[in-house]
Formats: C-alpha cells, sequence, structure tokens
C-alpha cells in the first residue's frame, strides 16, 4: 500500500519535473523573451537594449542552468553593478544587495520566484487564486456528482423507460454543448436585459469576497452542466448493465423490493465505473475553469492562467505548471484509492 | 399445511413466448408438470430446448420480452400468472426459491456474505439483525462450510466455486422455502465438489421437506437426485414419469436417442459404440410440423408424424408415465441400436512423445497492485509418461491440478522450467512457440475446449482452414491449398458449401468440427484436444467424439484428450493418466484405472461421476475440504489432506514423505503409500448389479 502510494507520488514529480521543463523551454525562447522585455521596460527600445537588459535580469546565461536555477540545484544568478559590487541576482530580493543571501533560491528552496505581470511573489499569487479556484470547484462538483448520479442512476434502473429517455436527451444536450457556448447563452438569459429574466449577476467579481446564489449560480453551472451530462451516460451504462447482471436476478428472487434493490444491491456496484470517470472529470474541470474564470472575470486560478500566458510570465507559469500536475496525479490517486475501497475484489492485502 | 396429496408446484398446459423484433418466438409450448410435496422432479434436455425458461416462468421472471401466452401456474392452489407484483415479491425467496448455474455471477461482488443471506429472512419473516445473523450461521453450517463466522464476513469472491454454491444453497433455504428451483446447479463445479453439492441437496431437502425442479443436462444427475423426470426437446415435453420408468422403459424416441448418446459404462469404442442423434436441434422458428423430434427420429412415418400437432399420451400400467408420439407402443424398445457397426480396433505403434521429469513453476506477485513478495505457483511437479502412435491418453484431473498448463508447456506457449519433452526423438521442452519449426508446429496441434470463441468471427470456414494451411507450408499454390481444405472439410464430415459460411452460421459441434480440420491441416501427428467436448450438447458430444475416433484410426494420430469427464475418458481413451496438485497420482490402461487397485484419488473421482444407469450401484465416497492450493502445497502425499485411506499406512509416511510412483502391474502405476495387501482390499466403485 504505502509502496503503492510512493510510487505514484515518484510519477507525479517526474510528470511535473518534464511539464516544468516543456513549459520552460517555451517561454525560453527568443522572441519570448524579447516580449519579456520589452513589457518590462517599453515597446520603442533597440535589440542591444534589450540585450543588455536580459543580461541583467538574468535571462542571459544557458537554458538548463537557468532551469536548474529554478528548479534550486544552481546557484542563483547575480549581476554585477557599475561599481563592482552586486546590483541584483535571483537571490537578493528587490532592494540593495545584502549579505549572508543564500545561495540557492529555487522550487526547492521553497522559493517560487516572482512574477513578471503582478509583482507578487508566485507562491503568494498561487495560493490565493487557488483558494478561489477551490471554492468554484467545491460547489462545482456539489452541484455536479450528486446531480450526474442520480440522474444516471434513474435513467439506468429501467433502461428504455420514459425517463430514460428524457434523462438520457438531456444528458447529451448538456454534454455536447461547451462552457464558452453554456456560459455566453446563461448570461444573455438569465443576466442580461435581452430576455429580461435579470435573475443573476454576469460577473461573478464579487463572488471572490463572498459567494450568493446570485454571483456564484452561473459560472457553477456553466461548469457543472458540461461534467454532468458526461457523468450521467456513464453512470445510466454502468447501471443499466448491473442491472440486467445474474447477482441483481438474485437479488429479485430473493424477494428484495425494487427500491432495496437498486439502493443496496446495485448502486455500489453501478459507481465503480463512474467513479474513476468523476475523478478523470477533475482535471477537466480545471480546463473549464480557465474558460469560465474569464467569462465571469473570477481572478482564480484558471484566470491566474491565461494572464500569466498571454504576458509571458515565465515563473509564474512555471508555478501553475507544477500546481497542476499536483492536482491532476493527486486525484488520480485519491481515484484509485477509492476504486479499491469500492470494488472488494482489487482490495489491497 | 397443504395435504400431501395436492401438488406444490402444478404447471398446466403452459405456453411462453418471447417477443422480439422479428415476432413472436414460442420458447415452451403446452407444458405441463406436477411437484409433490417433498419430491423432486428433474427437467432435462439439451440447451435451448426451454427448461431454463420454465424455471424462470415459475419465478415470474421473464424479462421485458418474455411472456406467458397460455396456460397457469398453480403453487399450493394459486396461480401464479395472475398475481401482483407485491404478492409475487412475497413468494420469491421465501415459498419459492432459485440456485442457480454460476454461483460468482449470482452473489453481489460488492456485499458481504452476512448481508446477503440475512436479508432474506428481515425481508420476509420481519427479524431483526442480530436473529436472522443466527439463522445464517446455522445454515453456513448446514451446508457444511467450515468456520461460518469467518465466511459471514467473507466476499463471495474470498470464496472457492463450491463454497460459493453452498452461500447460494444457504440463501435459498434461509426462509425455509416449499419449493427448490435448480437451475444447473453443478455444471460449473468440478465432480467431486458437484458430488458433494448433490449429496447435500438430497440431505437439505429431506432435513427441510422441500420439494424440488431440479433442471440438469446430466441425466446421470438426476437420476441422484429427482422422483420424476421430465423430458423436454425443443420447447415441449416429450416423455414424463417415474425416474426408473423412464431410464428402464423409455417410451419416447428421443430419450432413447439421448441414451444412446451418452458413454455408459457398458459402451466401448469399438464393439459397442455411442450413436450421435442425427441432424440439428431445431430453432424455435424453423420447427416442423407434427412432431418436432421427427427430421431426427428413427421411426419416422412420413403422413403421420408430420400430419398434425401430437399429444402426450398416457402409457398405461404405469403411474405418471406419458409420452409424446404416436407410435411408442408400434415400436420395439429393447431393439438393439441398428448402426452399431464393429470398428477395428487400432494397432498402438511407437512411442512418438516422450515427457521426462517435466516441471513447471511461475512466479506470481501477491500484492493487488503489484509489490508484495513474489510466490511460486508449482503447477506441474515432475511429470513422466509416454504416448504412442494413433494412441489416445486421457489426462483426467479437476481444474487446478495443472493439466491445462501441461497443455501450453507441450504447445511451447510455456517454457518448462525443468525436465525433457520429446517429440519423434527432438527435444522441444526448452523451444517456444516462436522458435520451433514450421514441422514442429504442424505436427503438435491444438483442439480447443471452447468452439464459439476460437474461430474468428469475421473470416469464411475455408478462409481460416486455408490460412493455417499457408501456415504450415501445405500446397504450393492457392488452388492445391483450395482443393486440401475441402479434403478436410469432407474428413470432419461437414458439407463442402460450409467454406464459404461464416462461424455464426454454424452450430457448436459443427464449430468444433472446424476446430478439428485446422489442427489436422498440416497432418498433425499429435493432437491435443482439451476437453473439446465439454461445451457441446450430449447428442453432439458422441458425433464430435466419434469423428476424433474415425481420424485418428485413419491417420494414426496420437490423441492427448485432456478431460474431467470420466464416462467419455472410459468410453475412449487407451490409456488413462490421472492428476492432482501438479503431480501424475496413477497412471495405466483404461481398464486398469477403472477397476481396483485404485489411487485413492482415482477412487474418488469415479465414485463422484454420475451415471445415468439404473443398474449401477455406487460406491459412495465424498471428499471433504477443497483441493490445497498450488503456491502452498502440502508436504509428502499431494492427497494426504482429504485421502481416506491415509490411516492405513503406518506412521506419518504421507504427511512426510512422497510417495514413489510405484509400479502396480505392466504400465500400471500410482503414487501412493498403500501396500500390496491394502491395496487388494478395495472393491470397485462402480459395480452392475445382476439383472
Amino acid at each position: 500500500m504505502l509502496r503503492f502510494i510512493a510510487g505514484r507520488l515518484a510519477t507525479m514529480l517526474l510528470t511535473a519535473l518534464c511539464l516544468t521543463l516543456v513549459v520552460f523551454f517555451l517561454t525560453n525562447l527568443a522572441p519570448s523573451l524579447e516580449r519579456v522585455a520589452k513589457t518590462q521596460i517599453g515597446a520603442r527600445v533597440s535589440d542591444a537594449e534589450v540585450e543588455s537588459w536580459l543580461n541583467r535580469n538574468g535571462y542571459g546565461g544557458p537554458m538548463l542552468a537557468r532551469y536548474g536555477e529554478w528548479l534550486g540545484v544552481m546557484p542563483g544568478w547575480t549581476s554585477a553593478a557599475e561599481d563592482g559590487g552586486l546590483a541584483a541576482g535571483r537571490c537578493l530580493g528587490d532592494t540593495a544587495a545584502e549579505a549572508g543571501a543564500p545561495r540557492y533560491c529555487g522550487v526547492l528552496q521553497g522559493d517560487w520566484g516572482t512574477s513578471t505581470v503582478f509583482r507578487d511573489e508566485v507562491a503568494t499569487i498561487i495560493a490565493r487564486s487557488l483558494a478561489l479556484t477551490g471554492k468554484l470547484m467545491l460547489w462545482v462538483l456539489v452541484v455536479m456528482v450528486p446531480g450526474a448520479l442520480v440522474i444516471g442512476v434513474l435513467s439506468g434502473m429501467r433502461e428504455g423507460s420514459r425517463t430514460d429517455r428524457g434523462l438520457s436527451t438531456l444528458s447529451i444536450l448538456s454534454t455536447a454543448t461547451p462552457e464558452y457556448v453554456s456560459g455566453v447563452v446563461f448570461i444573455a438569459v438569465f443576466a442580461s436585459s435581452a430576455v429580461g429574466l435579470r435573475w443573476f449577476n454576469g460577473s461573478a467579481t464579487s463572488a471572490m469576497e463572498q459567494a450568493t446564489f446570485t454571483n456564484f449560480t452561473l459560472p457553477v453551472m456553466t461548469i457543472a452542466l458540461y461534467g454532468m451530462g458526461y457523468i450521467a451516460r456513464m453512470t445510466r451504462a454502468s447501471m443499466a448493465e448491473v442491472m440486467t447482471s445474474q447477482y441483481i436476478r438474485t437479488a429479485r428472487l430473493k424477494g428484495v423490493s425494487f427500491r432495496a434493490l437498486v439502493l443496496r444491491h446495485a448502486l455500489r456496484n453501478a459507481l465503480i465505473a463512474p467513479f474513476t470517470v468523476i475523478m478523470l472529470q477533475i482535471p477537466w474541470i480545471l480546463n473549464g475553469v480557465v474558460i469560465v474564470e474569464t467569462l465571469f472575470n473570477y481572478k482564480g486560478f484558471g484566470w491566474t492562467l491565461v494572464q500569466a500566458a498571454s504576458n509571458n510570465d515565465i515563473e509564474l507559469l512555471l508555478g501553475v505548471s507544477v500546481v497542476s500536475v499536483i492536482v491532476v496525479l493527486l486525484t488520480q490517486l485519491i481515484s484509485d484509492l477509492g476504486y479499491v475501497y469500492l470494488n472488494p475484489r482489487i482490495r489491497i492485502s | 399445511m397443504t395435504a400431501t396429496d395436492q401438488p406444490i408446484l402444478e404447471i398446466d398446459d403452459l405456453s411462453i413466448s418471447f417477443f422480439t423484433r422479428d415476432g413472436e418466438i414460442p420458447a415452451v409450448m403446452n407444458f405441463s408438470a406436477r411437484v409433490m410435496p417433498g419430491q423432486a422432479l428433474g427437467l432435462v434436455g439439451e440447451s435451448g430446448c426451454g427448461k431454463s425458461t420454465v424455471a424462470l416462468g415459475v419465478m415470474q421472471d421473464l424479462g421485458t420480452n418474455g411472456r406467458v401466452t397460455g396456460g397457469a401456474i398453480r403453487f399450493r392452489g394459486r396461480d401464479l400468472t395472475q398475481m401482483t407484483p407485491k404478492e409475487l415479491r412475497a413468494i420469491r425467496g421465501s415459498e419459492i426459491a432459485m440456485i442457480y448455474q454460476e454461483p460468482m455471477a449470482s452473489l453481489n461482488p460488492a456485499m458481504r456474505i452476512e448481508q446477503q443471506l440475512i436479508e432474506v429472512p428481515m425481508i420476509h419473516e420481519g427479524l431483526g439483525r442480530a436473529e436472522a445473523r443466527a439463522r445464517a450461521l446455522e445454515l453456513v453450517g448446514d451446508v457444511r462450510l467450515p468456520d461460518p463466522e469467518r465466511i459471514l464476513r467473507a466476499y463471495p469472491h474470498q470464496l472457492s466455486g463450491g463454497q460459493q454454491q453452498r452461500i447460494v444453497i444457504a440463501m435459498a433455504l434461509m426462509s425455509k422455502p416449499a419449493l427448490l428451483i435448480l437451475d444447473e446447479p453443478t455444471t460449473a463445479l468440478d465432480v467431486t465438489v458437484e458430488a458433494a453439492v448433490i449429496d447435500l441437496l438430497r440431505e437439505l431437502g429431506t432435513k427441510y421437506g422441500t420439494s424440488m425442479l431440479f433442471i440438469s443436462h446430466n441425466l446421470g444427475l438426476v437420476l441422484e437426485t429427482c422422483d420424476q423426470i421430465c423430458v423436454m426437446y425443443s420447447g415441449e415435453a416429450v416423455e414424463r414419469g417415474q425416474i426408473a420408468d423412464v431410464f428402464d422403459k423409455m417410451r419416447h424416441p428421443y430419450t432413447q436417442a439421448l441414451f444412446r448418446s451418452i458413454p455408459l459404462p457398458g459402451a466401448n469404442k469399438e464393439s459397442r459404440p455411442l450413436v450421435p442423434i442425427p441432424g440439428n436441434f431445431p430453432l424455435p422458428h424453423e420447427r416442423p410440423p407434427g412432431c418436432n423430434f421427427g427430421p431426427r427420429c428413427d421411426y419416422f412415418a412420413e403422413g403421420r408424424c408430420d400430419a398434425s400437432k401430437i399429444a402426450m399420451d398416457r402409457v398405461p400400467d404405469e403411474a405418471l408415465h406419458e409420452s409424446r408420439c404416436l407410435r411408442w407402443d408400434e415400436i420395439d424398445w429393447d431393439a438393439p441400436p441398428q448402426t452399431a457397426v464393429h470398428k477395428p480396433k487400432t494397432e498402438i505403434g511407437e512411442v512418438v512423445l516422450e515427457v521426462r521429469d517435466l516441471q513447471k513453476y511461475y512466479e506470481v506477485s501477491s500484492g493487488a497492485l503489484g509489490g508484495g513478495a513474489a510466490r511460486v505457483v508449482k503447477a506441474n511437479e515432475s511429470l513422466s509418461f509416454v504416448a504412442h502412435e494413433s494412441e489416445t491418453l486421457a489426462i483426467v484431473g479437476e481444474s487446478g491440478c495443472g493439466k491445462s498448463t501441461l497443455a501450453k508447456v507441450l504447445m511451447g506457449l510455456e517454457v518448462a522450467t525443468r525436465g525433457g519433452v520429446a517429440m519423434a526423438g527432438q527435444e522441444i521442452a526448452d523451444t517456444p512457440i516462436q522458435s520451433r519449426g514450421t514441422k514442429t508446429i504442424a505436427d503438435l496441434q491444438m483442439i480447443f475446449q471452447n468452439p464459439f470463441d476460437t474461430l474468428n468471427p469475421s473470416m469464411t470456414i475455408g478462409r481460416q482452414i486455408i490460412r493455417a494451411l499457408e501456415i504450415f507450408g501445405v500446397g504450393r499454390t492457392g488452388a492445391e491449398r483450395r482443393e486440401r481444405m475441402l479434403e478436410l472439410l469432407d474428413l470432419v464430415k461437414l458439407p463442402r458449401a460450409f467454406a464459404a459460411r461464416k462461424p455464426r452460421q454454424l452450430s457448436g459441434g459443427q464449430k468444433q468440427r472446424v476446430g478439428i480440420a485446422r489442427a489436422f491441416a498440416g497432418d498433425a501427428r499429435i493432437v491435443i484436444a482439451d476437453e473439446p467436448v465439454s461445451a457441446l450438447d450430449v447428442s453432439v458430444q458422441a458425433a464430435v467424439s466419434d469423428l476424433l475416433m474415425d481420424i485418428q484410426r485413419e491417420k494414426k494420430t496420437t490423441l492427448l484428450f485432456i478431460s474431467h469427464d470420466l464416462s467419455i475418458v472410459r468410453y475412449l481413451a487407451d490409456r488413462v493418466l490421472v492428476m492432482y496438485l501438479g503431480h501424475v497420482v496413477e497412471i495405466g490402461t483404461t481398464e486398469q484405472i477403472f477397476a481396483p487397485p485404485y489411487h485413492p484419488y482415482t477412487e474418488a473421482l469415479l465414485s463422484a461421476v454420475p451415471i445415468a444407469d439404473t443398474s449401477i450401484k455406487k460406491k459412495h465416497i465424498v471428499l471433504e475440504g477443497e483441493v490445497p492450493s498450488a503456491m502452498d502445497p502440502p508436504p509428502g502425499c499431494p492427497f494426504q489432506t482429504r485421502c481416506r485411506w491415509k490411516s492405513k499406512v503406518p506412521g506419518n509416511r504421507c504427511e512426510t514423505e512422497l510417495p514413489p510412483l510405484r509400479t502396480l502391474a505392466t504400465g500400471h502405476q500410482s503414487l501412493c503409500w498403500l501396500d500390496e495387501a491394502e491395496r487388494a482390499v478395495m472393491e470397485p466403485v462402480i459395480q452392475t448389479a445382476a439383472p
């Protein structure tokens, strides 16, 4: 068991390492760096000025060495001031040179670097935005999972019935509508004067401070509906299969009522397959978060990612990638452990 | 309580149809039967004859497509077909309970045994959890499972197949039902396990006074368990009566044909061969006019048998005996089968296969998600035997005895851990199939158990055989191979037109013939037949095994016939090798194996096989316990944990020392410590009672 978890954690580290290397490579291509320099010192500068700015700010060395600096396995860069002393360095902070500053200051030392867009510590930005997105995802899951399971079970327990066909149609419709369509439609219908139903807010900015039914419903529903149809379809298929299995017949011929049959005998077996799907949906929710947060102007993780990417904010992007890898693989680990719990046949002993 | 003369279950003129897109498919027609209190009715027939549909009809669980289209099913006088779902629910599980074919599939994998058992009295009798648990504990003890407390806490997958079936039986008896429906309850189990389960069912039936409706394709089992029998064919009951009447004085040609096609102890492949039933089972939409069995019947009279529907007719002088045959009183029922022809005995030739000290160990990891210490499965331990040209060597044993591993090593699908295999002097034990030459592969072929899965569904039959010919390098041109393919179809007695058909257009027996044709495509010298007929219906089994014998006679093939069915082994094998837990426990000619002195395991196996002959008296030996795990075999003799002769061996030799494979007579060896004096007192297991 411990070995299994240790193996998973090792995979997680390796994936994070590979992904950040790719991100680092892409964000450190010459044109990307030029863009960074120009956003910092102005668009109308000569190539020589850009070159010297990059050198002074630690973008000069070979790419792998700088990746090592970010990781914390290479000493941080420094650049000499005109008087010969240290003017700036990765580990020195904003102000003047300080004596006794550490030589290494990368991720391994707990230093995630500084965002060039927000002019703040990457760690602080990520913590803040992750908390906001966490709130959003929590409500999405609270709405989506029970909703999807109920729809799936209701339609799967009597395959081919009118309830089944009705609910299946709804599920397919909701899965077939991507967030950027449903989000816009929701805003138009429920939040604008176009239809006149001004039930909810079209912006979720105020929900960052205090989420209410009015300002949070639309972003939550936009993400939840998309995943809901998908999970409901999976649950339905799984439930329908379980309902035709022999042990359900055994239970039925034991005299078990239909209600108990569904709840006690079928449900747990029917949840094994959708459970994996639900866990696989979490990375997809992250994906939806990028669109929905931008659409509803909710400054969470997805919004931060969009900002970082459009401004080539190298260290923020790297931080965001690492956190995404951890979130995705952690949910997969939870999914495997939960799977073992649901299905006694593969219990770890 | 009901009076004893009133039947528990009375099925009256029942018809059941399934309604599909293609219209109505009648599955059961005008079926009548009755089960008296405390009695057991056997329902026999081949697959597709409608016997399971009758069972589900009694349970009123025919699915969305099935419907009762006529007649009544009266349980204690109340018509089940007229009941509301609520009334039915009250009866299911409490008054009528059912036991199913696949114990693993019929237990809920995600619920503990305890929950599944206690539910029954909690629903029907309103018992509390504690009381219900006490009853469950008692019943788990009743079905003779060791350590009931542990069993109750277990999940189904933690039990063996035999234990699971005992749990299903306990579950059925939880509310002391008046009627038990058993749908092929032992088909998925090994013979010795089957014998123990049947023994248990009989005992519990007496103890609780339960009536039984016993559905089986195995006539021997029905003889052992039932009072009355009803033979079904193509949706109809064709003969019905007391067990003894139907077995000894059958009055329907189908019943007779069925008995002639199963290998009874008197049958012999040279002098008294089995008589297969000609033709195929009619599909529901192609049933002939008049008698359904007409086209396959030896006594068919044109203009009479196919004129109109035939009703059940009473056979006078015998209680309850009825037959659905117009000519039952014209037929001479004692006449010997007409088709019996004497076939010459084959000459056994040179040694073609020699296996020396063959050993195969597997390493498996014990952790569910990888990890855990690697453990060793000892599948084969030092096997030695030889097989001769045109000889049938049967390899007999129950699941887990290592017979399939042996086949895999011989085929080259696995490489032996130790020891050697020589085919015609050439060493092949260490050569996996990829590095074997074309000739070696063509010489050593296999026929598989399940003909349904071993043919490619999207290729025509002809193409599949030609493919085998290409691989074996037979023929130079396409035309030559095509010619050879047609000859092979002739060899397995399939019409040449079948070359253009797809596997799904063939019946099970026909598919197995294609499998045989493919195995013989490269003129195989040795053919390993892994349970080649066990997936087929009895009437087809006879035809396929006769075909194998005919080909063997013609081609002088060595046949390694792997089987768990001792009846068919006795019928067609020249020599028999009995395996238990990776060891050869006994080897000898068929006569030597089937007569004392036995190895104690062979004795138990023989006693376990049900025989459909009322004149046979069998010694009753029930093996206790389970087959030990091949990962952790017992010390000393592999069979010592279950052996009833162990006390006859002085000291604790059986538990400490592996016995030698001692030669008892020429060609007869046994892995046992019993000395000659003890062996001499062994009695035959199967005896034919004096007529």
